[in-house]
């Protein structure tokens, strides 16, 4: 028989290791998956996992679709470090989208360097106040923010249908409910930085971010009131944190941070509002926050074997027929056995005699 | 009457202590028997032992003429003992009739036993709905599950385990009733608690323990809060011994404070009054649960009062918060080190700055200064012998000496005007307590005032200069620790507040 003995300590070791073994164990049980299906499960684990990291073209699309995953879920794991559950960044993704659009569209008529910068802070703003309804109503009312933040996506899912249908129509789009394209609009289009490497402006700004969450994380002491409010609220409330401060900022960080992912998916990859604009990012975005262990450097990493996922899904759907879904299941299988192997970090398991 | 269970020379040891000597009494069918004991005394050890829990190293029990030696507490049920814990053992999301069936180990169908469950609930004055989920249910009413579920198995002696620390005044009644109706009804109960008006209002026979022994046994109606307490605490206390004791100027002044509890199951603190001076120690005693995490809270700023109820040199600071204090000179110690004092999974270092940032300057402008925070954490491990590998160890891998050793040092080493500590050396080890006595009462010998609250009354008046007791939320008079005698200790903590009367300024 096996049992699980508690350590002393928690491993280091295991805290790296797990991620891997949640990648190599997905890639099992998929196996098996594609087995019953009767695909052939190595073509297929190779398609999704290895072939899209195998070619140059392939790469620039993975970073492409990483930035906006690895923006949000930097966002994501500050607050989850606090231990503030914003499970609706898909909703503030939407909001920013709608906020900075709504700029764009608004100065269709100038140009200038200055309107992308303007429209990425609408959009950081956007997300953030719609995060806010979620922080405010746990202050005042401890209302669970899981529920709140989640249910408030659908509610944006549903303002960018009337906003694409309302006020953000493009007039001369003979009446469809879609804006009109920001992305073909030179103003308020994203410009590449480094298109070999699918670096867009967005990328930048998100690296940029990334190495501040770092920072914030690290060394700076709202970062420590953060981490010790997740750790343990007693001794955070002890050091004299004030919960409503870090519930706060925890959101605002994370809306703000997926209202800009939000923008920078308008202006550089779809381009139109309409009621199709939300993909899920930001529910992948709570994968990668997780399989990256809440740590920027590991957010980075996940971040692109997510995208990975994507687009080794697309390929497999052309080359095997896969079913749409399958990309789905396996990023929730990842997530299920990362969660699983953390009992590791704090355990260890033993022969019992 | 009749005996139930008699028990003869129990012993139990654990590494370096003796939890339970030599422990005799017996217990008659149908009394309500309470066992009587500050914290650590022995009382749990020796319940454990009755219930299986724990195997004595020597003596015997007899259970109705026959001899008894459960090895598990299954045997101890089958036996007629039962036992409701201070914690338990529920599944949130299962019915009422569900847990019980659980417990059960010849459970008859779901329909007959809700049917019992409902009838025997019924009898005792315990209503309990067999269909209600356990996680809808207030912490009174799942108390209610765990004895109903003790009582369906129909045992002669009921182990209670401190079952009013988690209710409120009104279940407490409901509480008796159904212990009165119990004992009535021929079941006996051993009722374990340090409450002592609990104590007179409820029970037949007291057997007192004191580290590890029974020092004593009485019949509680004959005796009142005061003499209980004095058994309870013993005449063996060590009578103050600090001498040299010249207070200066008053640097704390509590005015008036009242607070009344969040928490349906903490003590309010009622009109609290006192004032500290340099150099002063003052010993602040009394049971468990009598208001001291509630007045540890109020003075270090986790829970804010009325400005002017706390004021530090002049300063009105009740409604300021923890960092807002410690820039002027209040500082404190809470009793739990783990999750309270410290953050379990975070460096030494880390929790250094926990509490060390703004007297020792670490983060002047929010950024971090690590060259300054580990230097701190190194002075705090040298200067107070912290045993460690090192500054970068989680706070969760010292042993409760060294972590209290950490966090005392923490707080002396900011050099406060005032400093509160609570419980500063529960579970720790001799040694250790004697150092982190010793740092306190340098402390105080430096101009610093110090507040200690404690349920240790040898450390206590081995400390203090002043002392009083915390009873209910009221704070007796602080009297000088100097000459105190135990009868006049048990009056204040029997409730007096005005303690000993006669006891003149010395």
């Amino acid at each position: 028989m096996l049992r699980l003995e508690q350590r002393q300590q928690p491993s280091k070791t295991m805290l790296y290791i797990t991620p891997l073994l949640a990648v190599l164990a997905t890639m099992v049980a998929g196996g098996v998956l594609f087995l019953a299906m009767g695909i052939d499960p190595f073509r297929a684990i190779y398609l999704l996992f290895i072939d899209p990291f195998a070619d140059g073209y392939n790469l620039s699309q993975i970073f492409v679709k990483a930035s906006p995953l690895i923006l949000i879920a930097m966002g994501l794991s500050i607050g989850f470090r606090a231990g503030v559950w914003n499970i609706g960044a898909e909703g503030q993704f939407i909001m920013g989208a709608i906020a900075g659009g709504a700029v764009g569209l608004a100065l269709w008529d100038y140009e200038g360097w200055w309107i992308l910068p303007l429209m990425t802070l609408a959009a950081a703003l956007g997300g953030a106040l719609w995060a806010m309804i979620p922080a405010v109503l746990k202050i005042k009312f401890n209302a669970n923010e899981i529920l709140v933040s989640l249910m408030l996506v659908y509610v944006a899912e549903n303002f960018i249908a009337v906003m694409a249908q309302g006020p953000l129509r493009d007039p001369n789009g003979f009446g469809r409910p879609v804006s009109k394209n920001l992305q073909h609009h030179a103003p308020t289009s994203l410009p590449d930085v480094f298109p070999a490497l699918g670096i867009d402006a967005g990328g930048v700004v998100m690296l940029v971010l990334l190495a501040l969450a770092f920072f914030l994380l690290q060394k700076h002491a709202m970062g420590f009131q953060i981490k010790l409010t997740g750790e343990s609220p007693r001794a955070a409330r002890f050091a004299g944190v004030k919960p409503g401060v870090i519930i706060a900022v925890c959101l605002g960080i994370s809306g703000a941070a997926a209202g800009m992912a939000g923008l920078f998916e308008l202006t550089g990859a779809s381009g139109t509002i309409n009621s199709d604009f939300g993909v899920g990012y930001g529910f992948t975005a709570i994968i990668v926050a997780f399989l990256g262990r809440l740590n920027p450097v590991g957010i980075l990493l996940a971040g692109v074997v997510l995208a990975g996922t994507y687009i080794g899904g697309e390929n497999a759907q052309f080359a095997l027929k896969l079913p749409a879904a399958a990309v789905t299941v396996f990023q929730g299988m990842m997530l299920f056995f990362l969660l699983g192997f953390e009992i590791l970090i704090n355990y260890r398991v033993r022969r019992t005699a | 009457m009749t005996t139930l269970l008699e028990i003869k020379g129990l012993s139990k040891s654990y590494p370096g202590v003796k939890a339970n000597d030599d422990i005799s009494f017996t217990i008659q069918e149908g009394e309500i028997h309470a066992l009587l004991g500050e914290n650590g005394a022995g009382k749990s050890t020796l319940v454990k032992m009755i219930y299986g829990l724990v195997k004595p190293d020597s003596g015997e029990m007899v259970l109705r003429g026959a001899a008894y030696a459960p090895a598990k507490p299954s045997v101890a049920r089958t036996s007629g003992v039962s036992m409701v814990f201070q914690h338990f053992s529920l599944f949130e999301a299962l019915t009422v009739a569900e847990n019980i069936t659980l417990g059960m180990d010849d459970a008859p169908n779901r329909k007959v036993l809700s049917e019992k469950i409902r009838t025997v609930s019924e009898d005792y004055g315990l209503p309990l709905d067999p269909d209600r989920l356990i996680g809808d249910m207030s912490v009174g009413e799942r108390q209610r599950v765990e004895i109903i579920r003790c009582l369906l198995q129909n045992p002669r002696l009921l182990i209670m385990d401190e079952p009013t620390s988690v209710l409120t005044p009104q279940e407490v009644d409901t509480l008796f009733g159904t212990l009165r109706k119990l004992s009535a009804d021929g079941v006996a109960i051993l009722y374990i608690s340090h409450k002592l008006d609990e104590i007179l209002a409820l029970c037949d026979h007291a057997t007192i323990l004191r580290m590890g022994k029974v020092v004593d046994t009485c019949t509680p109606k004959d005796e009142t809060a005061t003499s209980l307490a004095e058994m309870m605490i013993g005449g063996e206390l060590d009578i103050h011994t600090q001498t040299t004791f010249s207070p200066g100027a008053e640097v704390l002044a509590v005015n008036g404070l009242s607070r009344t509890s969040a928490d349906a199951f903490g003590t309010s603190l009622k009109d609290v009054n006192f004032s500290l001076r340099k150099g002063e120690v003052l010993g602040i005693g009394g049971v468990a649960g009598n208001g001291q995490d509630e007045l540890l809270a109020v003075l270090s700023g986790e829970e804010k009062v009325g400005a002017k109820m706390i004021s530090l040199n002049g300063v009105s600071i009740g409604a300021a918060g923890p960092n807002e204090r410690r820039e002027i000179g209040l500082l404190s110690a809470p009793e739990e080190r783990l999750g309270h004092a410290a953050a379990p999974m975070m460096s030494l270092s880390q929790n250094a700055f926990l509490t060390g940032r703004i007297r020792k300057n670490l983060a002047p402008s929010g950024v971090m200064r690590a060259s300054k925070i580990n230097a701190f954490a190194r002075n705090i491990i040298e200067q107070f012998d912290v045993r460690t590998p090192g500054i970068h160890v989680a706070a969760k891998a010292l042993s409760g000496g060294n972590l209290q050793k950490f966090v005392i040092g923490r707080e002396v080493l900011q050099a406060p005007e005032v400093l509160v500590v609570n419980q500063p050396t529960w579970g720790v080890d001799a040694a250790a307590a004697a150092s982190i006595r010793q740092a306190l009462r340098q402390l105080a010998a430096s101009g610093a005032a110090v507040i200690v609250i404690s349920q240790d009354l040898d450390e206590l008046m081995e400390m203090s200069d002043t002392f009083s007791v915390l009873a209910e939320g009221r704070l007796s008079k602080p009297q000088p620790a100097k000459g105190l005698t135990i009868e006049e200790i048990g009056l204040m903590m029997g409730g007096d507040l005005e303690g000993a009367q006669q006891h003149v300024e010395a």
